[in-house]
């Protein structure tokens, strides 16, 4: 009986000691410190969900897919192969003479030239500029490449013309569907009829 | 005055309210379609409010347009009244730096949505402005005609209804019409119109056009799929506007408008407003944006930017 009432005060202290751990515990592990750029302290209450999955590059979502039709390419041109195989590649830059004389390219044409884009040694592919290989239809990551801002806003839809539904499955068109590569500039185009002017019906 | 005198009178007085009596029923028979009449007539006549008919009614309504337009063009024509979605608000973007002016979204949207060829009646109108000058409705044209577009120093802004949240066009509308439906269209009930063109009036963008005449309407030209709030043919004396191809853009999946779909620049987007994901969310996030007449406080859900 002494020893209990003894006991008793010592009992609650070690309740009360285990009870403000367990408060402080749980609160360090849920906030994170942060400074702003004035030096201020900001804390960062997290969420169960973050505090347990750590972002990892792996887990990171593969960027979408985009639907695309056939690239434009000119009648007959396509596997480039078909002439390209039984020829020596020559990576000299010159004036094409005998074959592809109508492209005259006005793209940035003092820096680039033909194989910049166009794989030498497989011509059915194009190759970007860390030598990847890509087919014709994804030729959006070659454009990508230069044009970065084009291409973010393409992607989600912003530049460029999307069809299809607008609540479902969307159409893209290749970058090339609209600009030649060759000599990107958008074409002028004739206009279609002015609005009749009040009183010119035929009625 | 003699009694006789006064007596008098007072025939002639009564025989003439006779007279008028008469008169006024005798013309209103003749008004009345007489036996060989269609039914449909006196339904047409005697039909209630789009929004006021039962889910019987309406089917009725429905079946007897489809069959009248059916007969009319000479085609299988149907004529749907499907409600708007949850959770969607529909806004639209135009990209003034991409827009070349080539008015193929005008022409698109005649066709499909079944607007009178002659007299001529566009939903879409296509400005050109100066660079110089900017947004200057004082120095826009829209008849203009080049051989080729873009014209330098030119940029070109194509209006057409603007979905207003707070519509004038709605407010003056002495018989409710008009109103604006909860994803934001705003629609008209043709059967409902009395033609007054109040609406016409009170429009600051010119989004609202009448049927003079009865609509020109080719047979073979005719979009056979159409809405009872958007697309499907008129009668005279009514007015229409643009519905951001309700017959379209309320199904599930759903097609983009016509004048998106046509656009060769890609200068037109289209989504909705309460969806994070949507285009139209990007642009309006990311993009430089403004609302055409902003000072006029009629939040339009047509949103004009810039890309670049």
């Amino acid at each position: 009986m002494k020893t209990l009432i003894l006991a008793r005060p010592l009992l609650l202290t070690v309740a009360l000691v285990f009870v403000q751990f367990l408060v402080a515990t749980t609160c360090h592990a849920d906030r994170e410190k942060f400074f702003d750029s004035s030096g201020k302290l900001i804390v960062v209450e997290k969420s169960a969900a973050e505090l347990l999955r750590p972002y990892e590059i792996k887990n990171r979502k593969s960027e979408k897919t985009f639907p695309v039709p056939r690239p434009p390419f000119s009648e007959g041109i396509f596997p480039c192969s078909q002439c390209h195989s039984g020829m020596t590649p020559n990576p000299q830059r010159r004036v094409l003479t005998d074959y592809h004389t109508e492209i005259v390219l006005h793209h940035a044409e003092g820096q680039r030239w033909c194989t910049d884009c166009h794989n030498l040694l497989d011509r059915d592919k194009l190759r970007l500029v860390s030598g990847e290989l890509i087919d014709f239809s994804e030729s959006y990551l070659l454009c990508g490449q230069c044009h970065g801002d084009k291409f973010r806003d393409w992607k989600v839809g912003v530049h460029g013309k999307r069809t299809g539904d607008w609540n479902g499955d969307k159409q893209y068109l290749l970058c090339v569907h609209c600009h030649n590569p060759h000599d990107p500039k958008f074409k002028s185009l004739k206009p279609m009829p002015p609005p009749q002017r009040p009183g010119e019906a035929k009625h | 005055m003699s009694d006789v005198h006064k007596c008098d009178k007072h025939v002639l007085h009564k025989s003439r309210r006779k007279f008028l009596k008469g008169l006024a029923a005798g013309i209103g028979l003749i008004a009345l379609p007489g036996k060989d009449a269609s039914a449909s007539v006196w339904e047409d006549f005697f039909q209630k409010h789009f929004r006021e008919l039962s889910k019987d009614e309406l089917r009725k309504t429905l079946a007897r347009f489809e069959k009248q337009y059916s007969k009319q063009f000479g085609k299988q024509v149907t004529v749907k009244a499907t409600p708007p979605l949850a959770g969607v608000l529909y806004g639209y973007g135009l990209d003034l730096s991409r827009c070349i002016g080539c008015r193929r979204c005008v022409y698109g949207c005649v066709g499909e949505n079944n607007q009178s060829r002659d007299p001529q009646i566009h939903w879409i109108r296509v400005m050109q402005l100066d660079k110089e000058k900017g947004v200057d409705l004082a120095h826009a044209e829209h008849y203009y005609n080049p051989a080729q577009v873009p014209e330098k120093g030119h940029f070109y802004m194509p209006v057409q209804c603007q979905q207003c949240e707070k519509p004038p066009c709605v407010k003056v509308c002495p018989v409710q019409a008009t109103w604006k439906e909860n994803d934001g269209i705003v629609v008209v009930d043709y059967n409902w119109c009395i033609g007054c063109r109040y609406c016409m009036a009170a429009c600051p963008y010119g989004a609202r056009h009448f049927n003079w005449a009865k609509p020109a309407l080719p047979a073979k030209e005719m979009n056979p799929v159409t809405h009872y709030l958007g697309n499907r043919p008129r009668p005279k004396g009514v007015v229409e506007k643009c519905t951001f191809c309700i017959q379209r853009t309320r199904e599930q999946p759903g097609r983009y408008p016509a004048c998106e779909e046509i656009c060769p620049v890609g200068a037109r987007k289209f989504g909705n407003l309460l969806d994070p994901e949507s285009e139209i969310r990007y642009l309006i996030e990311n993009k430089r944006v403004f609302i055409f007449k902003e000072d006029l406080n009629t939040q339009p859900k047509f949103y004009y930017f810039y890309a670049t």
